[in-house]
């Protein structure tokens, strides 16, 4: 049954974005409203069938997205799904650095946390931890940005690769869109070390808003299981205290937080849209805020669908991996 | 039931209840919180100049100016004082949170009643979207939201209302989600059954016997919600869907306009800002948080199970 609830979900995610972003009218117009003459701007609408009735424009639209077509942008005349396409690496690559950034971060300083409860650090981490969140992702990015690109000249201001790396990668036909694996294949150790240092300020920008929050996690959950008789059975048998942290406890917390992690999902998808417009790094985040400015509500509608269907699938996922990681849980 | 009934005044009680960091932690989040209540009331005589002044009797003030006596933390790209635009930034995102807060309270409470009160098809209707809306990521919904309502950009009276709508409609869920879980407790309780028996009618159970036991979990909900609005409006702000610079100062919206100031090293255009947003969402989050921890352990159960339920529980309904 849980299975098939991801269609309704799906469904309704695909139609309140059609229905929020029709009601303001055609896209057309509001694209091009001031630059065509009416004659022009009716015979546009015409063509693209925006003049038929709003629910057979529903159907159609339900059964191209069915198809995998969202449509063509109207600025730039591409189809949606090859933006969505191009991009995508790009906001996949940084989601999986700030995940990786803010595993390493937030999960041990969540367990240091639970450990050492209501002691000084736990004070002191639950504190950065709400900093972290208080802290727009695009302010810490503008304060990184300033501290170690503008200030120190440590790393690159922008984007994700210098010109003379995009140049070694279009030698060696590396263009899957994904940076690291490009310059890996294209066999030079500086272009790795290139694509790094782009992806360093960004990736922590983004990862120090999870780790905040995975930290916050971890704490709540190791504190609920470190209370339980069973890690004082194993206290005292002797097991040392840093294996009843990350072994006896550990576990049984684990089911909580990768339910919680999943939801993670759509404020990491809503951090990298403004971690992308903050670093020019050309992702799906970045494209939608251009899209944004240039009114082309026929992107944004692709985009924030697709995102939001993203969403969705992996939150459904997650509750398959919850129920792998605890016997207990059968769909 | 009596404790909470003595808590008329929530965070006086818990206030007193606290201890140690948490009583810091809720005591630095009071203060902060009542600083920027307070700057956002007295922002016209607390800013030397208006928000979208761009001269005064010395002339006109200058793009990009460093910090100085006559501009104390410097002057933005375009020309506007930046320790007036901070002031008058608090205005906004006070009114803005008011009225997103305000409009998600009556919408949520009352389509959380009707679905928890009468079930059936309704009920299950407003959960599954409620349920499909709330994994929604809530800035693109906002974004969404800024677009219909208001086609984008707009004046302050309509700007703020359209962000603070757009916010709303992330959070409705939320409350919904929250007060259904709680009118189904209570609709199951002795005294609502009594309520029936002798006659009472549908209308005065609802506003009566339920909802009033329904919102005492609203408080805590409220608290974090304000700081999550306040990096919303910033969020639809930095990327072009606030409010007009000329209509009011926002946060967001300057710290979009400091990009590229950043990348010549301007730091002062994004600094302030920045911390402004860091210190409202700062005193917000940590009020919110030392509630949700000082809160009765039978009430912190019952959130936690009710947000952990959720999945199990469609899938049940799914299956009947």
């Amino acid at each position: 049954m849980r299975f098939l609830l991801i269609i309704p979900t799906v469904f309704i995610l695909v139609t309140t974005v059609f229905v929020l972003m029709r009601a303001t009218g055609d896209p057309i117009t509001a694209a091009l409203g001031g630059r065509l003459t009416p004659d022009q701007l009716a015979e546009r609408i015409h063509a693209a069938g925006y003049d038929r009735p709003i629910l057979v424009q529903y159907v159609d639209y339900l059964g191209a997205v069915a198809r995998g077509d969202f449509g063509t942008t109207l600025s730039d005349n591409r189809p949606v799904t090859q933006v969505l396409v191009t991009y995508g690496s790009a906001t996949l690559e940084l989601a999986v650095y700030a995940v990786i950034v803010a595993i390493v971060l937030g999960v041990p300083l969540g367990m240091l946390a639970a450990y050492f409860r209501d002691r000084w650090p736990d004070a002191v981490l639950r504190i950065l931890a709400i900093f972290a969140y208080a802290t727009p992702v695009f302010f810490a990015g503008l304060l990184l940005k300033l501290v170690f690109a503008v200030g120190l000249g440590w790393l690159p201001v922008a984007g994700r690769v210098s010109t003379d790396g995009e140049i070694a990668m279009q030698q060696a036909h590396a263009t899957s869109g994904f940076m690291l694996v490009d310059a890996i294949r294209t066999g030079q150790p500086w272009v790795v070390v290139d694509v790094l240092q782009h992806a360093a300020l960004p990736a922590t920008a983004l990862g120090l808003l999870t780790a905040g929050v995975f930290l916050r996690l971890v704490r709540t959950n190791m504190i609920g299981t470190l209370g339980r008789e069973y890690v004082d059975a194993a206290r005292s048998r002797g097991v040392r205290e840093r294996r009843l942290v990350t072994a006896h406890a550990w576990r049984p917390a684990l089911i909580p937080i990768i339910t919680v992690v999943g939801l993670q999902v759509a404020m990491l998808l809503v951090g990298a849209v403004l971690t992308e417009t903050t670093f020019e790094w050309r992702g799906l985040g970045f494209q939608l805020a251009q899209y944004l400015q240039a009114r082309d509500f026929v992107a944004v509608q692709g985009i924030v669908a697709l995102m939001a269907v993203v969403v969705a699938v992996t939150n459904f996922l997650v509750d398959i991996v919850a129920a792998l990681v605890d016997p207990r849980v059968r769909y | 039931m009596a404790r909470i009934e003595a808590g008329k005044l929530p965070v006086v009680r818990q206030l007193r209840q606290s201890v140690g960091l948490q009583r810091g932690m809720l005591v630095a989040g009071l203060v902060l919180t009542g600083l920027f209540v307070l700057v956002a009331a007295l922002a016209p005589v607390l800013a030397p100049y208006g928000h979208s002044q761009l001269r005064d009797a010395a002339g006109p003030f200058g793009a990009q100016e460093p910090p100085s006596g006559r501009h104390l933390l410097g002057t933005t790209v375009g020309g506007y004082d930046v320790l007036s635009r901070v002031i008058f930034g608090a205005q906004t995102a006070l009114l803005v949170v008011i009225a997103s807060i305000l409009a998600s309270i009556v919408l949520g409470v009352a389509l959380g009643l009707l679905s928890g009160y009468f079930g059936g098809w309704l009920d299950r209707v407003l959960v599954l979207v409620a349920d499909a809306i709330y994994a929604f990521p809530s800035l693109l919904l906002a974004i969404l939201g800024a677009i219909v309502i208001s086609g984008g950009q707009s004046s302050l009276a309509s700007g703020v209302g359209a962000t603070a709508l757009s916010i709303t409609v992330v959070f409705v869920p939320q409350y919904l989600r929250v007060v259904r879980v709680e009118v189904l407790r209570v609709k199951g309780e002795a005294f609502v059954d009594a309520a029936r028996v002798i006659g009472t009618g549908s209308w005065r159970i609802m506003t009566r016997h339920v909802l009033r036991n329904a919102v005492r979990t609203l408080p805590l909900i409220v608290t974090l919600n304000a700081s999550e609005a306040i990096l919303t409006l910033a969020g639809l702000g930095f990327l072009g869907f606030g409010i007009e610079p000329t209509a009011a100062a926002e946060w967001g919206y300057d710290l979009q306009r400091s990009i590229a100031d950043v990348t010549s090293g301007i730091w002062w255009t994004a600094l302030f800002p920045g911390l402004a947003i860091v210190v409202v969402a700062l005193g917000m989050t940590l009020v919110g948080e030392s509630l949700n921890d000082l809160a009765d352990p039978r009430l912190r159960t019952r959130v936690r199970a009710a947000s952990a339920s959720t999945s199990p529980s469609t899938v049940a309904e799914d299956a009947r």
